[in-house]
């Protein structure tokens, strides 16, 4: 229950400046000047920017005229017209297919899919289409213009098909790439980047962060590498892993345990397609334990990829085994959620039990 | 026929007759004949005449079970708003004539399957008050014990399958029943219902060209509200009529607000699919809440169009006319009808209330077939937190 509460009053705050085996390298961390916005607002920007700066640029899906379900796209229809930001009717396959077809005359297309449910219509054009565009024809044509945002993830009363996260799936396809923000900030920054990347990404962005977590967002444009992890709070006893909204709670989680002496390096994977092993390996490598926590099931989550990838690299140098703290193996749930989360007392838990292994 | 099939079904919705209902009830049941407002127009096939067949019962019985309908759906939106509703809560007020339209001409036998908006189709199939409200706050007495919520109400005995979230979902599943229904020679057919937003399904017209290769005795219903959530259907559609959509298949546009129209056409629809194969029916029908609770329902259409279409188009107001006119009720019995309505569904709020919530390890039942064994870890995985019974 606590963990409940603690979700509802999120206000992040992590460090401007990163520590450890990658620094990010931009301009975003060295200036703290912004305005504190909210992770819509944040993305907002990031579109409206994307728009600017780019003439061959569209935004279009279900609802986004008017500003979209959670409004992020705000502003955009008015500013540049309905011919690039324009609703799609309710057929996600036909608005996925028809956004690879615009990024493969060049364009960049910000596709919108309202709920990250709701994408498996699409599943096909993507794992088919997208990512396999660039191969298939020998490099004549590409996609690289398709970015597609979909809100993921609990929010606390979501039920079955407002709440899942299907990063999973994903990343089982190579061709496309996955990236998942944790801040209002770093979703400006690697939204940008997303947009501008030359591949096709999905960008799936933690519906809880939109009204609740705020923080300070530099207004210039600017971009947050891809494939780069960012260990976010250094320690030596224990590797801890993850992405998204989990990460607050993680944080928390590393509170607590700070005060029974355990000391916990948090690293936040930012892109899980292509992911950063060289980051987690040498964090692993010094603290010789490793933890991973995503809202996903258990079986078949990204957790047992990265599991598996450290297992390879850093067997000798591990103290206990690979812990995954994760959803359970039920669809995601209505009144029973607060069972079904990885909580922070759950991670404590499996914190507490790997170092005492 | 029309008459013990109306008693039962008030016997599950209504639990001991109220009294003005059952005294008015006890009238003769003279048969009635009634004018659709509207007349039907159809596609590829010849519409039915706008007569209906009705009488003083069916007629007392709509108006009853629409009021209720639109009390329970006024009474979840207080619910959702004290919070005892989670979760998502999709209200059907406004659209109750095409619930209980399609019920007065079909059985129990023929399947209904349909999207979110499912709490007043559910009641329309035999559904009770505790059961929907239970399931609303997700209590145990629920009818998808308490595990599905506000988008999943199912009714394995009336053959009401249910209740999705997925928006288009249902409409090939619909078709898969009705070929069971044929096959199994059960001269029942399967109404696939969904809106104007999910019309633009991919799905949809697979489904329909499946339907219409081998002949199933499939309706697929479109209940045009007008809006996808918040999208004007002319900003949806390049074609908005729904009932032409269909190409090769018949259809028929009904008037969605005239109780009497949607029960011929259902009667119609009924007809056509055992002979002949699917047909779509497009109800013209508004619904006065937002899309869900989560939605004021004004941001994309304005308040002089809802009262607009409250004043001139309401179904329960134009029962009541037709009650009225023909002299079955005074208007004084009527509101006493209504405020029994309101008691009765205050009575199973609160007995839905004070019913307890699903057991924890419910949480792990019924995700496969019992006795399958499966184990699953919780939090750590060293160490086996429950086995799927």
């Amino acid at each position: 229950m606590a963990a409940l509460l603690g979700r509802f009053c999120r206000k992040l705050s992590f460090p401007s400046s990163s520590h450890g085996a990658r620094r990010v390298s931009t301009t975003a961390c060295e200036s703290e000047t912004g305005k504190p916005l909210n992770l819509y607002s944040a993305i907002n920007q990031a579109l409206h920017i994307a728009l600017d700066t780019d003439p061959r640029s569209y935004v279009f899906g279900e609802d986004v005229g008017f500003g979209g379900v959670f409004r992020c796209t705000t502003g955009l229809s008015e500013r540049f017209g309905k011919n690039r930001v324009f609703n799609t009717p309710l057929c996600e396959q036909g608005i996925v297919g028809f956004g690879i077809g615009l990024a493969a005359m060049g364009n960049r297309a910000i596709v919108e899919i309202q709920f990250a449910d709701y994408i498996y219509p699409a599943f096909d054009q993507i794992v088919n289409e997208a990512a396999k565009f660039r191969y298939r024809s020998g490099n004549q044509f590409n996609c690289g213009g398709l970015t597609i945002r979909a809100p993921y993830g609990a929010v606390g009363h979501g039920g079955h098909y407002h709440s899942q996260s299907p990063e999973a799936f994903f990343c089982h396809v190579p061709g496309i790439k996955v990236v998942i923000p944790r801040s209002p900030r770093e979703a400006k920054g690697l939204l940008l980047s997303c947009i501008r990347d030359p591949n096709p990404v999905v960008f799936f962005e933690p519906k809880w962060l939109y009204r609740q977590a705020v923080e300070q967002v530099p207004e210039h444009d600017y971009m947050i590498p891809l494939s780069e992890a960012e260990v976010i709070r250094e320690g030596n006893d224990i590797t801890l892993v993850g992405w998204g909204a989990q990460l607050t709670i993680m944080e928390q989680a590393c509170l607590d345990a700070e005060k029974e002496g355990i000391s916990c390096e948090l690293i936040d994977l930012k892109t899980l397609l292509p992911w950063d092993k060289e980051t987690v390996e040498a964090s692993v490598k010094k603290t010789g334990r490793l933890l991973i926590s995503h809202e996903a099931p258990v079986t078949g989550g990204f957790g047992a990829e990265i599991s598996a990838t450290i297992l390879e690299r850093c067997f000798l140098k591990l103290e206990a085994p690979v812990s995954r703290v994760c959803g359970l193996d039920t669809p995601f749930p209505l009144v029973f959620e607060p069972f079904y989360m990885p909580t922070k007392n759950k991670i404590l838990d499996a914190i507490k039990s790997t170092v005492n292994y | 026929m029309a008459l013990s099939r109306l008693t039962s079904r008030s016997n599950t919705i209504t639990r001991p007759f109220s009294a003005v209902f059952s005294r008015l009830i006890s009238t003769d049941t003279t048969p009635i004949t009634i004018e659709t407002s509207l007349p039907f127009t159809a596609h590829l096939c010849d519409p039915p005449s706008r007569s209906v067949e009705s009488s003083s019962q069916e007629l007392l019985n709509f108006f009853r079970t629409m009021a209720l309908m639109r009390r329970m759906e006024i009474a979840a939106d207080s619910l959702y708003k004290a919070k005892l509703i989670r979760g998502f809560c999709h209200l059907y007020d406004g659209q109750e004539a095409v619930a209980i339209g399609m019920e007065a001409a079909i059985t129990k036998k023929d399947a209904i399957i349909t999207a979110y908006r499912d709490h007043c189709i559910f009641l329309g199939r035999g559904g009770s008050l505790h059961e929907v409200f239970s399931e609303l706050m997700g209590r145990q007495d629920g009818c998808s014990r308490g595990k599905g919520g506000s988008m999943h109400f199912y009714k394995k005995e009336s053959s009401f399958y249910g209740g999705h979230g997925i928006v288009g979902a249902q409409v090939p599943l619909g078709v898969g029943i009705a070929f069971a229904q044929k096959y199994s020679k059960e001269e029942a057919v399967t109404f696939a219902m969904y809106g104007d937003g999910a019309a633009n399904q991919g799905q949809l017209f697979e489904a329909l060209n499946m339907a219409a290769l081998w002949d199933l005795p499939a309706i697929l219903v479109c209940e045009n509200n007008h809006y996808g959530m918040g999208t004007a259907e002319w900003r949806a559609a390049k074609s908005p009529s729904y009932y032409k959509r269909g190409d090769y298949v018949p259809g028929l546009k009904v008037d969605g607000m005239d109780a009497f129209a949607v029960k011929q056409a259902c009667k119609f629809a009924k007809e056509h699919a055992l002979e002949k194969g699917p047909i779509i029916l497009e109800m013209d029908t508004y619904r006065y809440h937002g899309h869900s609770m989560s939605d004021p329902g004004s941001t994309y259409r304005t308040r002089d169009e809802i009262s607009g279409v409250r004043q001139e188009r309401d179904p329960i107001e134009r029962i009541k006319k037709l009650v009225l006119a023909h002299d079955l009720a005074t208007e004084k019995e009527l509101k006493d009808m209504e405020k029994e309505i309101r008691k009765e569904v205050d009575d199973a709020i609160a007995k839905a209330k004070d019913c307890p919530m699903p057991e924890p390890s419910e949480l792990f039942t019924n995700v496969y077939v019992k006795g399958y064994g499966t184990e699953t870890f919780g939090a750590d995985r060293k160490e086996v937190k429950a086995v799927f019974p």
